[in-house]
């Protein structure tokens, strides 16, 4: 098996400790919009990163190819791309192939020596029932991810794609020329690694299905929340605080089925102090939680922005040691690190507010809500 | 016989500073002084005196000093002076060396060789002080995952029992120990919010309105084991072995059986209460899951079951073995543990550490995806908020204090708790020895002892960044060794510092 603790944590320390700025943005009537914006507003919190890790997630962008599973993958050699190839052609019909277009290099300030990025338009090769088709994909990305050398899957999920490298941002926006793409869900993250060596894999989001994870925070639990996932069958080879996140999510949402608003309440449980006050159901509901997935309780400070197909997630720890700012105008939701950001992009927004730790913000496509302390926020203008 | 024993203490006398006030002739329980009002002097027998402090402590004018004695035996590193006293009182007795407390060998103590981690720049340490600091913990099988129906959260949960600090009070009879140091346990552990196990020696009828702060045990001689008894309980504790002793009973001497240890414990007064080896309805396996089960029926299924083991070679296995067999808890007991009365060669040379035991068992639990099933309490020479929060990270829930909360109360660990006297008050059934203990101080002590403690745990959690005590369970990465061979670190699952 590949190791890719060597490349995402060369020094092999504990894990790869990074701090970050995010910024997303989501049309709650799934109107599409061009990345120029979110990249704009990126650039706007340059020192948040240091040009070793950028990248964006993007919903709604292949509306021709949207029953297909759409993988980004990036390949460090020849090798890697055959082997994936072949594994893919075995694995699943592929309607289309081809290299993600972006500028040459030396016209893109701060991008150096980047791998291929290639996209595969496909579905599984037998018929294996659409519940388990989301299943399929998992396994076939994750021996894509640690069985082939020198491939990587960046996203495999529908209608969607993550682009990321090393560089700033803006630099890798500008590369993968970001603004030609439309989509109604963007999210973006700058990255200021301490101890990783440049490596495109190891930039945010972090995808598996559609699921995006990008993320600011030093997890001190990392060594607990990484046992409960080994006990549940996901193995951590990145050490990344940002891949526990991404697995916990996974599991809660998808195998355990449990709801946004109580998975957001997992990460960020309510302090026993809060809970001892509650209405008597109340009480013994998050009691439960914490007594259940007390190895899920992420502690230390981290912000996040999670998002699928559906829903965009802004969420903080339970007591807000990452900086996170919800704005909205229209049917438009901000999530970002700063307020500057969306100021930037949207000077004359309706409402701006500092969310409480441990309390999502979800942004929800279906039914053009935005959810906050379990009640809907105004959208529109008043 | 003439006895060849050198007396083991020295006790000094500053006749400048001694008034006579006798203090010491009436607080030795073994006789060492005594008052000669003849020549208006006082006298040391040192073959008596065990080293306890209890006359230098109350000496009012600091009069006597007590320290071990300085032998006269040639020095020899292969033949001590503990083996030559040993081999001398087995000469004249011809029985087994008997002694109390925990071993006192100097094997590797490796909380003394891991260090702790601290947030610095890229995560901010917590202050206590100023923010929230969850110790809360919830002992207890849990389910592997919560089930969402619609609008409502379902499972099923097993019974749990809440603890509001890591620190438990270990099983300390009564009948080992005096009455007021057994009351003054159930009382700090309720205002401590948290447990008190009763020890195998029953629970006396009076004070079972503690019930929701006890775990009661049921040993191998089953004493004081009844319907109500196990009903009274929060959780109720199979013990198959102890630290001190893994593999052997217990004997509690008739001396020590008074009308109401007999009462309490339903044995005739004056006869030795015998705990066998094995409970001899647990052969195997499967016999201690007719157990587990027996006393699940028993009590209606609404307490956790936990299963005490001596710290051993296998304890891994086992222990996977107990929690398949249905135990809610397991309790590991290490080299360390200490005990009211054990033969001094079992003590010394029987069983593991509990720092080894403990990392074994939580990985094995994890490995085999069972770890959510059971909670760990471990046990075993607990000195001090360090060694608690260490053996949090290397994986327990809980830990179990029995010598360090015997300190609280004033024991100095003079190791002589089987004889039935104790000029301490703690461990004697002699009314005029137990009533120095006033329950009401001694709870405050042993309460002072455990808020000191979780305040010291407070700021050590703070300062790793994490503010829930669940976040650090098993977070082996917070730990570092130092001075370690590499298979030590492997076995106890943590890097060495600089690395």
């Amino acid at each position: 098996m590949k190791n890719l603790s060597q490349v995402s944590n060369p020094y092999n320390d504990d894990k790869v400790i990074s701090a970050c700025g995010l910024f997303g943005m989501m049309s709650l009537e799934g109107e599409t919009f061009s990345g120029r914006d979110a990249m704009r507003a990126i650039a706007n919190m340059h020192v948040r990163g240091n040009g070793l890790g950028g990248g964006f997630g993007v919903y709604g962008i292949y509306p021709d190819y949207a029953d297909l599973y759409a993988f980004h993958v990036m390949y460090q050699s020849r090798r890697g791309k055959e082997e994936t190839e072949s594994f893919l052609q075995e694995e699943f019909g592929i309607a289309r192939a081809e290299e993600i277009p972006h500028r040459d290099v030396p016209a893109v300030q701060g991008i150096n020596d980047p791998p291929e990025v290639w996209r595969y338009f496909a579905r599984p090769a037998a018929a294996i029932g659409e519940d388990k088709e989301d299943d399929y994909v998992v396994e076939k990305v994750m021996f894509i991810n640690t069985k082939i050398q020198d491939a990587f899957v960046f996203s495999s999920g529908k209608n969607m794609g993550v682009f990321k490298g090393v560089g700033y941002p803006e630099n890798i926006g500008e590369y993968f020329a970001l603004e030609d793409y439309d989509g109604y869900l963007w999210t973006a993250h700058a990255r200021f690694p301490t101890n990783t060596q440049a490596w495109w894999g190891g930039a945010h989001p972090f995808g598996v299905l559609d699921w995006t994870v990008v993320h600011n925070g030093e997890i001190s639990s990392y060594g607990t929340n990484r046992n409960f996932l080994e006990m549940h069958g996901y193995f951590c080879t990145m050490h990344t605080d940002t891949e526990v996140m991404a697995y916990a999510v996974d599991l809660l949402i998808r195998r355990h089925r449990l709801p946004v608003e109580i998975m957001a309440k997992v990460l960020a449980a309510p302090l026993w102090s809060e809970i001892d006050l509650m209405p008597e159901d109340e009480r013994r509901k998050y009691t439960l939680l914490r007594q259940i997935y007390s190895g899920l309780l992420i502690n230390g400070p981290f912000t996040v922005i999670i998002a699928h197909r559906n829903e965009m997630i802004g969420l903080g720890d339970r007591i807000r040691l990452r900086p996170l700012v919800a704005g909205v105008k229209g049917s438009m939701l901000y999530l970002s690190s700063e307020e500057a950001p969306m100021r930037l992009v949207c000077p004359d927004l309706d409402h701006t507010w500092i969310p409480k730790g441990g309390e999502p913000i979800i942004g929800r496509l279906s039914t053009r809500e935005i959810i906050y302390e379990n009640k809907p926020v105004l959208v529109g203008s008043e | 016989m003439q006895s060849y024993l050198l007396p083991e203490f020295k006790i000094e006398r500053d006749d400048d500073r001694c008034i006579r006030c006798q203090v010491c002739v009436r607080q030795c329980g073994f006789d060492t002084h005594t008052y000669d009002e003849e020549d208006d002097s006082i006298y040391s027998n040192e073959e008596k005196c065990v080293g306890c402090q209890r006359c230098a402590v109350l000496c009012p004018t600091n009069a006597i000093t007590v320290k071990p004695h300085d032998y006269g035996y040639r020095p020899n590193a292969n033949w001590s002076r503990e083996h030559i006293q040993d081999l001398t009182k087995q000469a004249e007795t011809g029985g087994v060396v008997l002694t109390g407390s925990g071993n006192d060998k100097p094997f590797r103590i490796y909380w003394d060789h891991i260090v702790l981690n601290a947030s610095q720049v890229t995560n901010p340490s917590i202050d206590p002080l100023r923010e929230p600091m969850e110790l809360r913990t919830y002992l207890g099988r849990k389910p592997e995952r919560m089930e969402y129906d619609g609008g409502s959260l379902k499972v099923d949960i097993a019974p749990q029992v809440a603890i509001e600090t890591p620190i438990v009070f270990s099983a300390l009879s009564y009948g080992a120990i005096s009455y007021q140091a057994w009351k003054s346990l159930l009382m700090a552990a309720r205002e401590a919010k948290t447990l008190c196990n009763t020890g195998e020696g029953g629970w006396p009828k009076e004070l079972r309105e503690y019930g929701d702060r006890v775990i009661a045990q049921c040993a191998s001689g089953r004493f004081g084991v009844d319907s109500d008894y196990l009903n009274s309980a929060a959780i109720v504790e199979i013990k198959i072995g102890q630290g001190a002793k893994p593999g052997i009973g217990g004997h509690l001497p008739g001396e020590k059986v008074s009308a109401d240890v007999s009462r309490t414990r339903m044995i005739p007064e004056g006869t030795d209460a015998l705990s066998p080896a094995p409970q001899h309805d647990i052969y195997s396996i499967e016999d201690l899951s007719m157990l587990i089960y027996g006393l699940k029926e028993a009590t209606n299924y609404e307490k956790p079951i936990s299963v005490k083991i001596s710290a051993v070679h296998n304890a891994a296995a086992i222990a996977s073995g107990m929690v398949r067999a249905g135990a809610d808890i397991i309790a590991l007991d290490g080299l360390r543990g200490g005990t009211g009365a054990a033969p001094k060669i079992i003590r010394d040379n029987v069983g593991i550490p509990i720092e080894m035991a403990l990392a074994a068992v939580d990985q094995r639990l994890r490995e085999e995806g069972i770890r959510n099933q059971a909670s760990l309490l471990v046990a075993g020479g607990f000195r001090n908020s360090g060694d608690v929060i260490k053996a949090i990270a290397l994986g327990a829930d809980a830990v179990y204090i029995g010598t360090a909360a015997l300190v609280a109360m004033g024991c100095t660990l003079c190791q002589k708790c089987y004889t039935g006297i104790c000029n301490w008050g703690i461990c004697t059934q002699d009314p005029y020895l137990s009533k120095r203990l006033n329950p009401d101080i001694v709870t405050r002590r042993l309460v002072n002892l455990v808020r000191g403690w979780s305040l010291e745990i407070k700021e050590m959690l703070g300062g790793m960044g994490i503010n829930a005590l669940e976040s650090l369970r098993g977070n082996r990465l917070h730990l570092r060794g130092v001075g370690l061979d590499q298979w030590e670190l492997d076995a106890l699952g943590i890097r060495g510092v600089g690395t």
